[in-house]
């Protein structure tokens, strides 16, 4: 059956159809397409949700000033916290940021300022953008190769030293953008005052990029706080309080809740909620402050 | 001397003026912060390129003493010095293709809401932040979800497709926990936001005049999807599923937790498997020097796939940003 569209095509004379009608096959389809986007999107998002609501009830039931104060129970143990994978995970995550900031920093400041668009500069840019994809477990391997093997031991710089892997490429390419974003004038005025190329970069770019910068900075760390794989075979696991010491094993959020997860006993169970409330808390706490920084109006 | 006239020019001028030339110690800082920056530049190159050479090197001895054979066969026995990756490599691509397929479909109908106008400003505005959010959120926490709430949720529809399309080897066994569905699922979940950030990106550098022209013609507004929105961002988009598909090879947690650590392969949904980065994540904890030559061989091959992988989905995206050039 020729559809009206054909038939309109053919012969000019025929009067379009100005009605509203799902009797059109045409009007049904596009419909019966919008309504499905629309359900197939609200499904998509859904998990999300019951993530949410899952965190809220089952872990926001276990909050209490215990919890971050207390050492994390061992197996068939009532009662217990989660404060030493708490401070683990900020020990890691400042153990890598140490390591990484600096490197991704001044290597964007490479790649801006004075690469261009050399043969060393696409190289740097196509590693980092290889460091992105990779699998956040390989990270872990090589830690793993690295300063497990030769040390002998798991221990909480190994994990760092994962992690830090995982923060670099976030970093610069950030921190790139946002340096090449700076206004050629500036940058020429700068020199026109007679300042180094350094100076000029130190005094003039870097601050006016510093919104963009902090914001991949916090991208990075919320996305390195948040990583377990990583961290399984390099900083393990550790039931006791962070003693001062990098070089042994030490606890993280991240892990505890993988442990707990498999664990028969309820009462890890429920802590392995709690954390997971305590996680997503501040992983989004650090994206929302990324939004904050990126939108304040930067003065000149 | 050359320089004492610009010494002197420089002296005068520093009364009405703060320009001056630099002096040799600012000349020298300059010089070696130019220095610091290449060499931190280059320390980027020289990161990748130690983790494949020290990866590879802790392989070497396993990937010549268990050659091609390792990728055949789907045996992992510690004891017996007995290792291959079979089972991991078809459950990797498996459990990724079917997260592929979920999260693409998803994905790209989420970036069509979000770019074609099906919704008021405002309500896109927040559904891009909902799906920022689905980014967020660490894997291990979907991952306790998953046990938690899809797992227990999924059981009662998989054991009723057995029962009744049972002959289908997809549906060839019963969901009595952890298993491919439930970690293929929440692999789709995970790839959602990448597929839909780069597909919305492609769909929105789309020229307007293209739809508006479909439109004036008579289109509907999924005539105008269909027939020039899609093919026009073909390239972005087909990128943006390769680039998800990357992601998800190389997911761990997620697998780990749900997949079920079976070392075996089966077609059936329902049954529990096992995949490359599940592998690793299990058995490096507690491995001897052995095992751990084999899990070597083991990330090496994972490298090789993830990085294939994503150098395609980059290639491809680079050729269609350059195409869609000519439109503008």
């Amino acid at each position: 059956m020729p559809s009206s569209v054909e038939s309109a095509d053919a012969s000019t004379v025929t009067q379009p159809a100005l009605h509203f009608s799902f009797a059109n096959r045409r009007t049904f389809f596009d419909s019966f397409l919008t309504v499905l986007a629309l359900v197939l999107s609200t499904v998509a998002l859904f998990p999300l949700f019951s993530v949410l609501y899952m965190l809220i009830v089952r872990g926001g039931a276990m909050l209490s000033p215990s919890l971050l104060t207390e050492l994390s129970p061992g197996a068939g143990m009532e009662g217990g916290g989660i404060g030493n994978a708490l401070v683990g995970t900020l020990v890691v995550v400042a153990i890598s940021a140490a390591l990484a900031l600096p490197l991704g920093f001044l290597a964007a400041v490479y790649l801006a300022e004075y690469g261009g668009e050399s043969r060393l500069a696409t190289v740097v840019r196509f590693s980092g953008k290889v460091l992105t994809g990779m699998p956040s477990i390989l990270a872990g391997v090589f830690a793993y190769a690295l300063i497990v093997v030769t040390t002998g031991g798991f221990s909480a710089f190994a994990g760092g030293v994962a992690m830090a892997i995982l923060m670099v490429p976030t970093v610069m390419l950030t921190a790139e953008q946002a340096l090449r974003a700076v206004p050629a004038k500036m940058k020429h005025a700068a020199l026109g005052m007679g300042t180094t190329h350094s100076q000029m970069v130190l005094k003039i770019v870097v601050p006016t990029a510093m919104p963009g910068i902090l914001t991949g900075v916090m991208l990075a760390l919320a996305r390195a706080m948040g990583e377990t794989a990583p961290l399984l075979f390099t900083a393990l696991f550790s039931d006791y309080w962070f003693d001062g010491h990098v070089g042994s094993p030490i606890a993280s959020l991240a892990v505890l809740i993988y442990n707990f997860s498999g664990s028969p006993f309820e009462n890890q169970v429920k802590l392995a909620w709690a954390a997971s409330l305590v996680l997503v808390t501040l992983v989004l706490v650090l994206n929302v402050v990324a939004q904050i920084v990126t939108r304040r109006p930067v003065e000149h | 001397m050359a320089q004492s006239p610009v010494v002197s020019e420089n002296q005068r001028r520093a009364v009405v003026s703060v320009s001056r030339p630099p002096a040799p110690s600012e000349k020298a800082f300059d010089a070696a912060f130019k220095v610091i920056a290449h060499v931190f530049g280059a320390a980027v190159v020289v990161l990748l390129g130690g983790i494949v050479f020290e990866v590879m090197r802790h392989a070497g001895s396993a990937m010549s003493d268990y050659g091609l054979g390792f990728l055949a066969t789907s045996t992992w026995d510690a004891n017996r010095g007995e290792f291959g990756i079979l089972a991991e490599i078809m459950g990797t691509l498996y459990t990724s293709v079917i997260a592929l397929v979920v999260g693409g479909v998803l994905g790209i109908t989420v970036a069509l809401v979000l770019s074609q106008g099906f919704v008021p400003r405002r309500v896109e505005l927040v559904m891009k932040n909902i799906v920022e959010l689905l980014a967020a959120i660490p894997s291990v926490v979907y991952g306790l979800w998953g046990i938690f709430v899809l797992v227990p949720a999924l059981r009662g529809p998989s054991n009723w497709l057995h029962e009744q399309l049972g002959f289908l080897p997809f549906f060839s066994t019963r969901l009595s926990g952890p298993g491919i569905l439930p970690a293929a699922l929440v692999l789709a979940i995970m790839i959602l936001p990448t597929i839909t950030a780069i597909s919305r990106e492609a769909m929105a550098a789309v020229p307007k005049r293209l739809g508006q022209a479909a439109y004036g013609l008579g289109a509907t507004r999924w005539e105008v999807i269909f027939s020039v929105i899609l093919p026009t961002a073909s390239g972005g988009i087909f990128g943006a599923l390769v680039l998800g598909f990357g992601r998800a090879l190389g997911e761990t947690m997620a697998l780990a937790m749900l997949v079920g650590n079976a070392n075996v392969f089966g077609w059936s949904l329902f049954s529990p498997g096992i995949t490359l980065a599940a592998l690793l994540a299990n058995h490096f904890p507690e491995a001897g020097p052995a095992e751990v030559k084999a899990l070597m061989y083991a990330a090496v091959v994972l490298l090789l796939i993830t990085l294939a992988v994503n150098a395609i989905g980059s290639f491809i995206m680079l050729r269609s940003t350059r195409e869609l050039k000519g439109l503008h």
